[in-house]
């Protein structure tokens, strides 16, 4: 690449003087290269903080957005409960039904109303009956009492004590915290909830799950095809035509943008195959097709990593290629595959597009059961959330984010600990 | 019987298959002197594969075809007179009864799918058990005559290993499969979308409004080139001059001056960069950069600063890709041979000449080829653009403006309530494979450009 200067032609005789770095210009010129190197270090270490920066400002505004997600805020109900219902039925699975039946709901917008005039139905959340309900089945003496139950506050009342509210709902706010009746708690309800389209009645629970099934499925596709391959291109493949198409495609899957793998699946397994839309089944496959090439290339490295002695010594005390590579490789290189894997498993767990591509961006307010229900994933959920016009949302996309965000690093964290605990230097 | 129990039951056999031959295998090893060629476990493999094979291939095949025999017996059913003739009525009541058979739904439209509905279960029920039978029988078969194979010279291992290079193989193939797959139907789709647009309008037309399409020409509002410059200039301008900077200068940083200990911290945390979600980002550019960009180009007095600015999504596109960019760097200045950089210092350069005039210009070509590979990627990108950029394709090159790029444009076409077949759905196909063809070339002329040098110094 770099030809070397090699002095042609006959010039005379070279007169070889020791330069002088004494004078004024000398010093100067020093001076100046050495400030042109700690300016040009100074960039470099500039550049890794601002990059270090950039992430710590998008976790620190996530975080700073996201942390009241968490948290609700409750309006204290002053409330007779009232309802005809049997002692014996509050107990059981029968319980729910028999309370809305006999109008709690109802009892608790007239509670609203006494206490805080006619818009108080409209301070508390839709979920706030619910909130009461379950109070009254945790402890059926409430029936027979006059209590006071902290009850979620309606979206805007929400918003606004949170200080992002508009005026109304400040007013509104401020009115309610000169009686003392407003308080704060854990939200418990986004953990365990699903969507809705109310803004405090929202949960990840459903997309969780979503997200779950469909890497189950992921991994149960992705992870064995990716090994086998692997073994195969790495042990036994011939060098020849085929085997270089194989490689070929792998190296060019792993580099094919993943709305293309969305194409594929609305085309193959939606279009050919009819599988239903926006289920965990058909997230879970196209996912697998992209998260394969991954696994393939880290199992890959993993196995060439293993040195040749070892197979060499099975070979010799008379193992099969297949008893080698099974009892011998394999094993050795699973340490590095599964980090690969969990690598390849974090990715497909935060991907969005090509699911948008199967129709995953329904509003689904039940979590799913199967595999072939409809269902919604984390990452999708965010987007969702992200495009509704309620501010009340701003806060829980956030909050979904973090969460996200913690099972990333947790995955991540369990790679690279397996990576360190496992890992053979040989 | 249910799909799961069959699956269970056959299960089951191979599991007394596999037992059973072991220990017929262990038995006559027992006492004996001679060498065997097989282990007693890999007869139990071969006889449990034998059991499972046959039925599950007959299944598989079964559960292509014997919706068609259910359907001929239903139609051959007397109550099945009535029907339409073929056409689009038969086929909903014959879904509808079907539906309504399997449990899937609880009433009927067509009151004929109702009456056709127990029809339907019976022959089902009734193909249900002869499947059933069939698979049971071959699984029976397979184990049995397999069974008796197991003796001391059979060769059980040749067999179970064969197998399991097939597997092995067919697993490889996989891969092609799907290379195959993407192509075959972003091919097929684009076609039917170029047998009504033809191609040149599509490429070369600079009219984008997917909203409203002639019937008579949809071409005239399906000109992609203001999609491929939106594209363009969010992925390989305004992402490119953040991320280059950044990861060329991280990347010198961490090789050249940072300690040892230093480095083993940062790398990884660089990387967080590359491991956060795209949709995050898209929050990200949407919450919060789009409207400070926009703020920026007021008060530098454009007075059409859009919050949907192609400078948004391109700023958040870009520290996306300065992990990308940095081990690209990485990776060819730490490739570069050593007596190069020490040459130079040793004639008395500094560190930052010997880094400027030496390393970088040796390491130009991987760091070249990184950075188009980061570029096909940032190209490829759909959810930071989906969530910050625009749906209004302008042809513009203020970066205060709203742009539009090709993965937005897919996302929002396939997006709508259109069906399979019209001329928006199938443009999406031909988007993608636009974006598929540009992304492969870019790949392969970096990876070429990566080789060629990395061969140069070995």
């Amino acid at each position: 690449m770099i030809a070397p200067i090699v002095p042609t032609g006959t010039a005379g005789p070279v007169v070889h003087r020791p330069t002088d770095w004494t004078t004024m210009a000398s010093r100067r010129h020093t001076r100046r290269r050495y400030a042109a190197e700690r300016r040009f270090r100074l960039m470099g270490l500039a550049a890794v903080w601002l990059s270090v920066g950039f992430l710590a400002f998008l976790i620190g505004t996530m975080l700073w957005q996201g942390a009241s997600g968490f948290v609700e805020t409750r309006i204290a109900l002053p409330i007779d409960v009232r309802v005809d219902v049997a002692p014996d039925r509050l107990t059981g699975r029968g319980a729910d039904l028999a309370l809305a039946g006999a109008g709690l709901e109802g009892e608790v917008d007239a509670a609203a109303t006494a206490a805080y005039g006619p818009d108080g139905p409209d301070l508390l959340s839709d979920g706030a009956w619910l909130r009461v309900r379950d109070a009254v089945k945790h402890d059926p003496t409430l029936l027979q009492r006059h209590v006071v139950i902290a009850v979620p506050a309606a979206a805007d009342i929400d918003v606004a004590e949170k200080g992002r509210g508009t005026s109304t709902a400040e007013a509104q706010v401020a009115r309610l915290n000169a009686a003392g009746v407003v308080s704060r708690g854990l939200n418990l309800g986004f953990l365990t909830d699903a969507d809705s389209t109310d803004s405090t009645r929202v949960g990840i629970w459903g997309a969780f799950k979503g997200s779950l099934l469909t890497l189950i499925v992921t991994l149960a596709l992705a992870f064995p095809i990716g090994v086998f391959a692997a073994l195969y291109l790495e042990e036994y493949a011939p060098r020849n035509r085929w085997t270089d198409l194989i490689e070929v495609s792998i190296n060019n899957l792993a580099a094919v943008p993943s709305i293309i793998f969305g194409l594929l699946g609305l085309a193959v397994f939606l279009g050919t195959f009819h599988l239903p839309r926006s289920a965990p089944l058909v997230g879970g496959l196209t996912l697998a097709l992209m998260t394969m090439p991954v696994i393939v290339i880290a199992g890959r490295n993993a196995i060439k990593a293993v040195p040749p002695s070892i197979r060499d010594a099975a070979l010799a005390v008379g193992a099969s290629p297949v008893q080698v590579v099974f009892h011998h490789v394999l094993p050795l290189a699973l340490p590095g595959i599964l980090t690969g894997t969990i690598i390849g498993m974090a990715r497909a767990l935060g991907e969005t597009a090509p699911l948008l591509m199967i129709g995953m961006r329904a509003f689904i307010a039940a979590p799913p059961d199967r595999i072939t229900d409809p269902a919604t994933v984390l990452p999708v959920q965010i987007f969702l959330w992200s495009d509704e016009v309620n501010r009340g949302f701003v806060e829980k996309t956030s909050a979904a984010i973090i969460v996200l965000l913690v099972f990333l690093l947790a995955m991540n964290g369990l790679a690279i600990y397996l990576r360190n605990r496992f890992e053979t230097r040989w | 019987m249910t799909g799961p129990t069959l699956i269970i039951l056959v299960l089951g056999l191979a599991l007394i298959g596999w037992l059973s031959a072991r220990m017929r295998a262990v038995a006559f090893r027992r006492g004996s002197t001679r060498r065997f060629s097989s282990q007693p476990v890999h007869h139990g493999w071969f006889v449990a594969l034998w059991t499972l094979a046959p039925p599950l291939l007959f299944l598989a095949i079964w559960s292509v075809t014997s919706p068609a025999l259910v359907t001929d017996t239903v139609v051959a059913h007397p109550a099945a007179m009535q029907l339409p003739p073929p056409g689009f009525d038969r086929a909903s009541i014959l879904s509808e009864a079907r539906s309504l058979a399997q449990g899937r739904s609880h009433g009927a439209f067509h009151p004929l799918a109702a009456t056709l509905a127990p029809v339907y279960a019976a022959a089902q029920t009734r193909f249900d058990w002869i499947a059933s039978g069939i698979a049971l029988l071959l699984a029976f078969a397979g184990g049995a005559y397999t069974f008796t194979r197991v003796r001391p010279g059979f060769a059980a291992r040749t067999q179970v290993e064969r197998v399991v290079m097939l597997l092995l193989l067919g697993a490889s193939l996989i891969a092609i499969l799907t290379t195959m797959g993407i192509v075959a139907s972003l091919l097929w789709e684009a076609a039917r979308f170029f047998h009504t647009v033809p191609v040149w309008e599509f490429l070369f037309g600079t009219h984008w409004s997917p909203q409203v399409i002639s019937a008579t020409d949809p071409g005239a509002s399906l000109g992609a080139v203001p999609l491929f410059w939106g594209t363009f200039f969010i992925g390989a301008v305004i992402a490119m001059i953040v991320a280059i900077p950044f990861g060329l200068m991280s990347a010198i940083y961490l090789t050249q001056y940072a300690r040892a200990a230093t480095r083993r911290w940062i790398k990884p945390t660089l990387e967080m960069l590359a491991g956060v979600p795209t949709v995050v980002y898209g929050y990200f550019a949407a919450l919060t950069v789009a409207p400070a960009v926009r703020r920026l180009g007021v008060a530098l007095g454009i007075a059409d600063a859009s919050s949907e600015s192609a400078l948004a999504a391109g700023l958040v596109m870009g520290i996306m890709i300065i992990p990308f960019v940095s081990s690209m760097a990485d990776d060819s200045l730490s490739a570069v041979p050593s007596a190069m950089r020490d040459g130079s210092l040793a004639m008395g350069a500094t560190s930052s000449e010997t880094i400027r005039k030496v390393l970088v210009p040796a390491a130009l070509p991987g760091v070249v080829g990184g950075v188009l590979l980061a570029i096909s990627r940032a190209i490829g990108e759909t959810m930071i653009v989906v969530m910050a950029a625009s749906g209004v394709a302008t042809l513009t090159a203020n970066p205060f403006a709203s742009t539009t790029t090709v993965t937005k444009q897919i996302v929002d076409l396939l997006t709508g309530e259109a069906e399979f077949d019209s001329p928006k759905t199938l443009a999406a196909f031909a988007l993608g494979l636009t974006l598929f063809v540009i992304t492969l070339l870019l790949n392969i002329v970096a990876l070429t450009v990566v080789k060629r040098y990395r061969e140069a110094y070995e």
